[in-house]
């Protein structure tokens, strides 16, 4: 602090003292380091943008990045639509060709067509070529080939890491839980030995033994957990008795089954933790830090405000630790997890007895 | 030099010579036409993927509008000093006559490459003969024939340097589909060779001589009689010189190859006796028997014609052995009326001046013969006939030789057994199904034998002329030394028959060779199939001691991940038994072939195929057969006894495949064949048929209204009918109201069904209990065939319903009226022929057709049988096709002859007002024929008239009597693709609305050449890739509705019957009612789209809700009571262009060739459809003055 200055006069001296008190603040501000460290790699932002077609766009990632973006993940490659696609491509094929003397084919040489996984390995190499900031692969698989083939070729095309969204519904009712975990944990494995990259594991909480499985997952070569994938979760339209596949953004209101599971997970396990689903603001991004994740991934609120909105984003999430005198994400991290807080009871039976004795 | 460094390859005709056009050429202006079209479209493909020709350019390829627009862009081309190339065949190269005058005229280099093919006379044909090049011999290009595979590439390279050196333009032609599609084995020209032939200064020259602002000249001149003569007689020279230049460049090949060419190529014994002088791909076969006969001691010989034109004395005399006795001239044409068939003409007359200027000491015996039109087989058997007939001391001339006339009796006798020896051969047919992948799988065969081991190799393909379920035949020869064998297989060494349920419809081992391996891909087991074989296949098995194999490929394909397709598992089969290669090196190379293919796609692929291959050899079987037959014969003639005279004679063996066996005396003498003959042709296609559920329909008609093979049919009738009813035949009460007694039957003819879906997807009634079960819902046919057989029996005998008691203004309504167009050969799910089968509903009974050529001419008029038919009393739609470019014109021409004998028949029935009654002439002069039952009033009162004029004897009545006819409204109807409409007829389209008469327009838009093979129209769609616009359209789509109504008079509408049919339906009748021009363009989904059909209404709707089909009417008659004649019947788009776009593979194909591409167009194509639906939305609120006033 400065001392006081004995020849200038009282209010000159509260002014210069102000003045002075901003001007450290402001350096303060400038300095603050809101850097993040996700699976091995260095982010400049927590805040990361999960799988969404807003990545399709070359143009989107850059714009992405200038507005602070810490990483991308890239829009999903769903293995079954690139296998859809050749089947369609096969039975086109086969139900034309050859058939009729006069059209022995009907569109020009389409043998040497590579449907899918070659215009997403060119925008992930596009995406490299333009920006600094991280690019991670997104991959939905439904084979073990599928998983390892086109995991390697991403890591190939230039991917920092890989995300693995195992999308995967156990409606077959006969599969056991080993069944189950036994086949995420081989996809993770199988993965794990064909790329030198770091591989995150986007999955769904509904497993019996989540820690454990956790723990698991981090034995067979997980470097990160992304909490949680969203199921796809029908509705029905009563009039016409039909599904409806319509699909809605992320609530809020939703962080609250990562948060729990990030907060019970923090410090316990050694391994990257992002969070997804409800994040539609700077709130949602600290409050996913406080308990305990590396980095926060979000696509609903760009949708809603545009991805400027990363810029809000950042700036919000440095206000905040400016006001609570937090220097970098690291010194706040996880303050909210089960390991730190002063109950960890709260976070397991206790917490939902008190929520509902505040019910009554 | 001769080169060491052999390039093999094993590949069709057409890409043989297109090979060496693309790269001596600078610029190709193309059009697409069977069977030449392969050429044009690799030359496009090429371009696309920027291939440079020798000078290390890439040629600029354009398509154009029609053959005579390509013949116009190559003379521009030429004289302003491109090299430049055409490709095409038939009535393609008529199109082209006059450039070719032109071109030859002023000495202008350059090479026609044309698959030659039979041009359209009693019937079209896509096969090939010699008439079409033979109509082109006056034009003063030179013709160059090719007789093969190899001869087809080199030559194309021979005529090219001849040009130049010459100035004479050549037309190289090879036999459209018998070389133009044969895969053969092949050694291929390299680039350095095709340089180092083609002299720079000859190309610069060519330069010179273009048309150049900088130092101008006029050519192209009108020239009096003063001059014209003389300067038509310059030429002479170059014509004289010509021969020799040929006879050069010949030479130079030669030596450059090792392959020698003459002009007049003699093979055969130094003192033959007997020669045949033939052109074309027939020169192989009579050179093969010439070689046999003369090992048997004849003294034989032939001459292959190499240039035609010009004819050179010397040079053919020179090849004629001074022994020669008797000569037959073989023409592969026909030139009605003439004393002889062109080359017979030219020899005799070559002959007869050899002797006048003593270059000859005698006149051989001189005979010309045809052979071979229209693919017709031609075979050693034959050739053996005529040198036999050359022997005679007074030989037939004009004589034919491969069919049996019976009539003119001009045929010689032959004797099919006469084989050469092929023992060194190893022979292979194989009957698969269009969509089975048979023919892909062969002609992947040829290539892994050809181009990986010393063998030679050959391929041929046979394909039925149906769309859906079409047969394929494979015929597949190897051999040690090159295969000069241009005609089918008849003795096999293996049989393989890959779709079980031809074992009943083909008697496919007629064709085995005694002790001949059978392989059949069979559901049932090695110790099963035998007792399911026909009785016929049983003895030959026996008979010839055949080895026979069976495998369950379907189940295979299942179980090892190849998605079904049995193609792989049969050609694995094949390596494995044919002999054609030791066993192990035969997997080895079927696996190393394997690799190849699937390099790219990754190990895991290369594992499944490798899977399936030992699969395959694990599931193979063969099958103990005992020493006698067991089962019964079995009738492959299945024409019902209750068919015409006609069918049973004429048709049903043409269905049997035994048309070649009909003699002359049995075919229609001018092409008229009988109406609606495919229903005596059941085809099976399907292995599942839809089944109606009456307890859950609503009758609403979606199903029989949708269906493109008039399968399913609806009728209503007094409950008392069933009385008489198969037990299992299903009714239900009809569900208008009060009619209590009336019940409704949907009824479904599962033997003519191809399994589209579309009627299931169409349903709209679904079991609330059953969410999978509709009304109507696609099962096994086996089961129900037996009873759906007697229910359709029984539902045929139900009249139908009287169509003046129907309101067909509505969907439910228009199911009631019997289709005159049914169970035609298009495509499962055609998007086309539901308007078709609709027209022939509403207008069947007094319609006339002029079919432009396309898709709805093959599958509206192919031969053995056509679905336009006739209702109870003999009416029904009359129709006929001219060409492809004037259907228009062909139309009107119609419509003006039903106009003018209206005015003549008008005139009589005054005349005879006397004798008729004045009432009843003025009743029927005066008849309103807007409504059904007035026209069935007016139908009747022609009855009568016609049979009050039968006993009128004045000349005026018999007059009347000819033409009474007309009195009921003739509906006039042109019928034809995009291609036609936008493209090659659309000047005759543009006429015909214009002229303001009453004709009426149905394209049925599929937005591309869809019947050769899905080539660019003017209606291709921005964004949309075809064949030439691999790269995407980028230009926009013609908008054919604001053109025609731009003329204010015509009745415009464009309809999705798969949006909205109801708008459809009005849209037909409306115009229809219009008494003026009217144009309907018809949303048609088509295979060329690149998706399954089963989803082509969805897409309708999807095409309506992007705005890229927008519905709408333009009705002239509105106008006229002052209201707006623009009607959108299309809400606001409400989906993007892409969502609709790309569910289909024509639009998404882009996204994977060329991503930015296919983005940036899409953008376009979306940037037009919101400027069109703009410009729609504004004309649809216009007032009615703000239109051009109908006078």
């Amino acid at each position: 602090m400065l001392t006081g200055n004995t020849y200038l006069s009282s209010d000159r001296q509260v002014f210069i003292l102000n003045k002075i008190s901003f001007l450290q603040k402001l350096i303060k501000y400038k300095n603050m380091k809101i850097h993040s460290t996700y699976m091995g790699l260095k982010l400049d932002s927590p805040i990361v943008v999960s799988a969404c077609t807003l990545s399709e766009k070359t143009d989107n990632i850059v714009k992405m990045e200038d507005n602070g973006a810490g990483a991308v993940v890239l829009f999903s490659l769903f293995e079954e639509q690139i296998r859809k696609e050749e089947a369609r491509l096969k039975f086109v094929m086969s139900k034309t060709t050859n058939s009729f003397a006069e059209a022995l084919d009907y569109f020009p040489d389409l043998e040497d067509f590579n449907v899918g996984i070659d215009e997403y390995l060119e925008n992930i190499r596009k995406a490299k070529d333009r920006v600094k900031i991280p690019i991670i692969g997104s991959l939905n698989g439904i084979t073990n080939e599928g998983w390892i083939d086109y995991s390697k070729l991403m890591e190939q095309a230039g991917a920092d890491g890989i995300e693995v969204n195992i999308f995967f519904i156990p409606g077959e009712i006969h599969m056991s839980t080993a069944e189950v975990e036994h086949r995420y944990l081989n996809i993770i494995d199988n993965i794990r030995q064909s790329v030198k990259i770091p591989v995150a594991v986007k999955l769904n909480p509904y497993f019996s033994a989540m820690g454990n499985m956790s723990l698991r997952m981090k034995k067979a070569g997980a470097d990160a957990l992304v909490l949680f994938n969203r199921f796809y979760q029908p509705d029905f339209d009563i009039n016409e008795l039909v599904i409806k596949t319509d699909l809605y953004y992320s609530e809020s209101s939703e962080i609250r089954l990562p948060l729990l599971w990030i907060a019970l997970l923090y410090g316990k396990i050694n391994l990257s933790l992002a969070a997804t689903t409800g994040v539609q603001s700077a709130v949602e991004v600290i409050k996913y830090i406080l308990a305990g994740a590396d980095v926060v991934m979000t696509a609903s609120s760009l949708y809603k405000n545009g991805i400027p909105y990363l810029k809000t984003m950042n700036k919000e999430l440095q206000d905040w630790m400016y006001m609570m005198g937090f220097d970098d994400i690291d010194s706040f991290k996880g303050n909210m997890s089960q390991q730190k807080i002063s109950d960890p009871t709260a976070y397991q039976r206790a917490n939902y007895i008190k929520i509902l004795e505040g019910a009554k | 030099m001769s080169s060491n460094k052999k390039i093999i390859s094993t590949i069709d005709g057409n890409e043989a010579a297109a090979y060496v056009a693309y790269r001596v050429n600078e610029v190709c202006a193309i059009y697409p036409i069977t069977p030449s079209s392969t050429m044009s479209e690799l030359c496009d493909e090429w371009a696309t993927k920027r291939i440079k020709n020798i000078w290390g350019s890439v040629p600029e390829v354009m398509e154009m509008q029609s053959e005579a627009g390509a013949a116009g862009t190559v003379h521009g081309a030429l004289q302003t000093g491109s090299l430049t190339t055409t490709f095409t065949s038939s009535q393609g190269l008529m199109l082209m006559l006059p450039n070719m005058y032109k071109i030859a005229g002023e000495l202008t280099p350059a090479v026609f490459h044309v698959a030659a093919r039979s041009l359209a006379a009693q019937g079209l044909s896509i096969f090939g003969d010699h008439q079409d090049v033979m109509a082109a011999r006056t034009t003063g290009f030179a013709l160059l024939s090719s007789a093969s595979v190899q001869e087809a590439h080199d030559f194309a390279l021979i005529a090219q340097v001849a040009t130049l050196k010459s100035r004479i333009p050549i037309v190289h032609f090879f036999d459209g589909f018998r070389t133009s599609h044969e895969v053969n084995k092949l050694e291929m020209l390299s680039d350095e060779q095709i340089k180092s032939m083609v002299p720079d200064e000859l190309v610069i020259a060519h330069r010179g001589r273009g048309l150049n602002p900088d130092h101008p000249f006029i050519r192209g001149t009108a020239q009096n009689p003063d001059v014209y003569f003389q300067g038509r007689e310059t030429v002479n020279s170059f014509y004289n010189n010509m021969p020799g230049i040929v006879e050069e460049v010949m030479n130079d090949f030669s030596t450059m190859t090792g392959r020698k060419y003459e002009l007049f190529q003699y093979t055969g014994a130094a003192d033959a006796e007997q020669i045949v002088i033939i052109m074309g791909s027939g020169g192989e076969t009579v050179v093969e028997t010439v070689e046999a006969l003369n090992a048997a001691r004849e003294k034989t010989g032939v001459i292959q014609v190499r240039l035609y034109r010009p004819f050179s004395l010397d040079h053919l005399i020179k090849a004629i052995p001074t022994s020669v006795k008797s000569i037959a001239i073989l023409d592969r044409t026909k030139e009605s009326g003439a004393a002889g068939e062109p080359m017979y003409q030219d020899v005799l007359a070559t002959l007869v001046e050899a002797m006048q200027q003593g270059k000859l000491d005698h006149l051989p015996k001189l005979i010309g013969g045809r052979y071979g039109l229209s693919s017709k087989e031609f075979t050693p058997a034959m050739v053996k006939a005529v040198f036999d007939e050359l022997k005679k001391d007074k030989p037939k001339n004009n004589f034919t030789i491969g069919i049996n006339d019976d009539v003119t009796f001009t045929s010689l006798e032959y004797d099919p057994s006469y084989k050469l020896d092929e023992s060194e051969w190893r022979q292979g047919l194989f009957f698969g199904l269009g969509a089975d992948g048979t023919v892909g799988a062969n002609k992947n065969t040829i290539k892994i034998i050809g181009e990986n081991t010393d063998l030679y190799a050959q391929g041929y393909f046979v394909y039925d002329s149906k769309k859906s379920g079409a047969r394929t035949v494979s015929h597949l020869r190897f051999g040690p030394k090159p295969i000069r064998a241009p005609y089918l297989i008849t003795k096999a060494d293996f049989i393989a028959c890959h779709q079980f349920n031809f074992i009943e419809k083909v008697q496919m081992l007629e064709f085995a060779k005694e002790g001949a391996t059978f392989l059949i891909n069979s559901p049932y087991n090695k110790d099963e199939v035998w007792d399911k074989l026909t009785g016929q296949a049983q003895k030959i098995i026996i008979d010839r001691k055949l080895k026979v194999f069976v495998i369950d490929a379907t189940t295979v394909a299942r179980e090892t991940g190849m998605s079904g397709r049995i193609n792989t598992i049969m050609q694995t089969c094949y390596f494995a038994l044919s002999g054609v290669l030791p066993r192990e090196d035969a997997i080895k190379q079927i696996k190393k072939a394997i690799e190849k293919t699937y390099f790219k796609k990754g190990q895991k692929v290369i594992d499944q195929n490798f899977k399936a291959v030992d699969a395959t050899l694990a599931n193979m079987y063969e099958v103990n057969y005992p020493a006698n037959s067991s089962a019964a014969d079995h009738d492959l003639l299945t024409v019902p006894n209750k068919a015409p005279e006609f069918v049973k004679n004429v048709t049903a063996v043409m269905m049997a495949d035994h048309g070649d066996e009909l003699p002359v005396s049995m075919m229609p003498i001018d092409g008229t064949y009988p109406s609606g003959t495919t229903q005596w042709e059941k085809r099976n296609v399907s292995d599942l048929v839809p089944l109606w559920e009456p307890d859950l329909c609503i009758q609403c008609g979606n199903c029989a209204y949708v269906c493109p093979h008039s399968v399913i049919r609806a009728k209503f009738y007094h409950k008392d009918y069933l009385k008489n009813a198969p037990q299992d035949f299903k009714s239900a009460p009809i569900n208008s109201r009060g009619f209590p007694e009336t019940q409704y039957s949907l009824q479904v003819y599962l033997e003519d069904c191809t399994g589209c879906n579309l009627c299931v997807e169409v349903c709209p009634a679904t079991d609330p209990a059953n969410r999978s079960r509709k009304a109507i819902n696609l099962v096994d046919k086996e089961p129900i065939l037996k009873t759906e057989k007697k229910n359709i029996e029984f539902f045929e005998d139900i009249t139908w319903n009287d169509r003046s008691k129907i309101d067909f203004s509505t969907v439910h309504g228009a199911q009631f009226l019997e289709p005159l167009f049914e169970f035609s050969g298009a495509c499962a799910g055609c998007g086309e022929t539901p308007y078709l089968k609709l027209l022939s509903q509403l207008f069947g009974d007094r319609l006339l057709v002029a079919n432009a050529t396309g898709c709805s001419s093959i599958y509206g008029g192919n031969l053995p049988t056509t679905p336009w038919s006739v209702n109870k009393e003999g009416r029904g739609p009359a129709w006929s096709n001219s060409l492809f470019e004037d259907n228009a014109e062909f139309g009107l021409g119609m419509r003006i002859t039903a106009d003018k004998q209206l005015n003549i028949a008008k005139q009589y029935l005054l005349e005879l007002k006397g004798e008729l009654g004045e009432e009843f002439v003025n009743e029927i002069l005066d008849a309103k024929q807007i409504l059904e039952s007035e026209l069935a009033e007016q139908q009747k009162r022609v009855q009568l008239l016609k049979e009050k004029l039968k006993t009128i004897t004045s000349s005026a009545a018999i007059h009347l009597l000819s033409v009474a006819d007309q009195f009921v409204r003739r509906s006039v109807w042109l019928v034809g693709g995009d291609g036609w409409a936008y493209d090659i007829g659309y000047g005759g389209l543009d006429h015909a609305l214009a002229s303001g008469r009453n004709i009426k327009i149905l394209v049925l838009d599929t937005e591309v050449y869809s019947n050769t093979g899905g080539q660019m129209s003017k209606s291709t769609p921005t964004a949309a890739t075809a064949k030439f616009a691999a790269g995407g359209k980028s230009g926009g789509k013609k908008d054919l509705a604001m053109q025609a109504i731009s003329y204010g008079n015509v009745y415009v509408a464009r309809v999705a019957f798969g949006a909205n049919p109801q708008q459809t339906l009005l849209a037909m009748r409306e115009a229809e009612a219009y008494d003026g021009p009217a144009i309907i363009l018809a949303y048609s989904h088509c295979i060329a789209h690149g998706y399954d059909l089963k989803n082509g209404l969805d897409q309708q709707q999807k095409a309506v809700a992007s705005g890229h089909w927008p519905l709408l009417r333009y009705n002239p008659v509105l106008r006229k009571k002052n209201q707006n004649p623009f009607v959108l019947d299309s809400a606001r788009p409400t989906i993007s262009l892409k969502d609709y776009a790309y569910n289909e593979l024509r639009y998404k194909v882009l996204t994977i060739t060329n991503p930015e591409s296919a983005v940036e167009l899409m953008k376009h194509a979306q940037d037009l459809v919101n400027l069109k639906w703009k410009t729609y939305e504004e004309l649809a609120t216009k007032k009615a003055s703000d239109f051009v006033p109908v006078g």
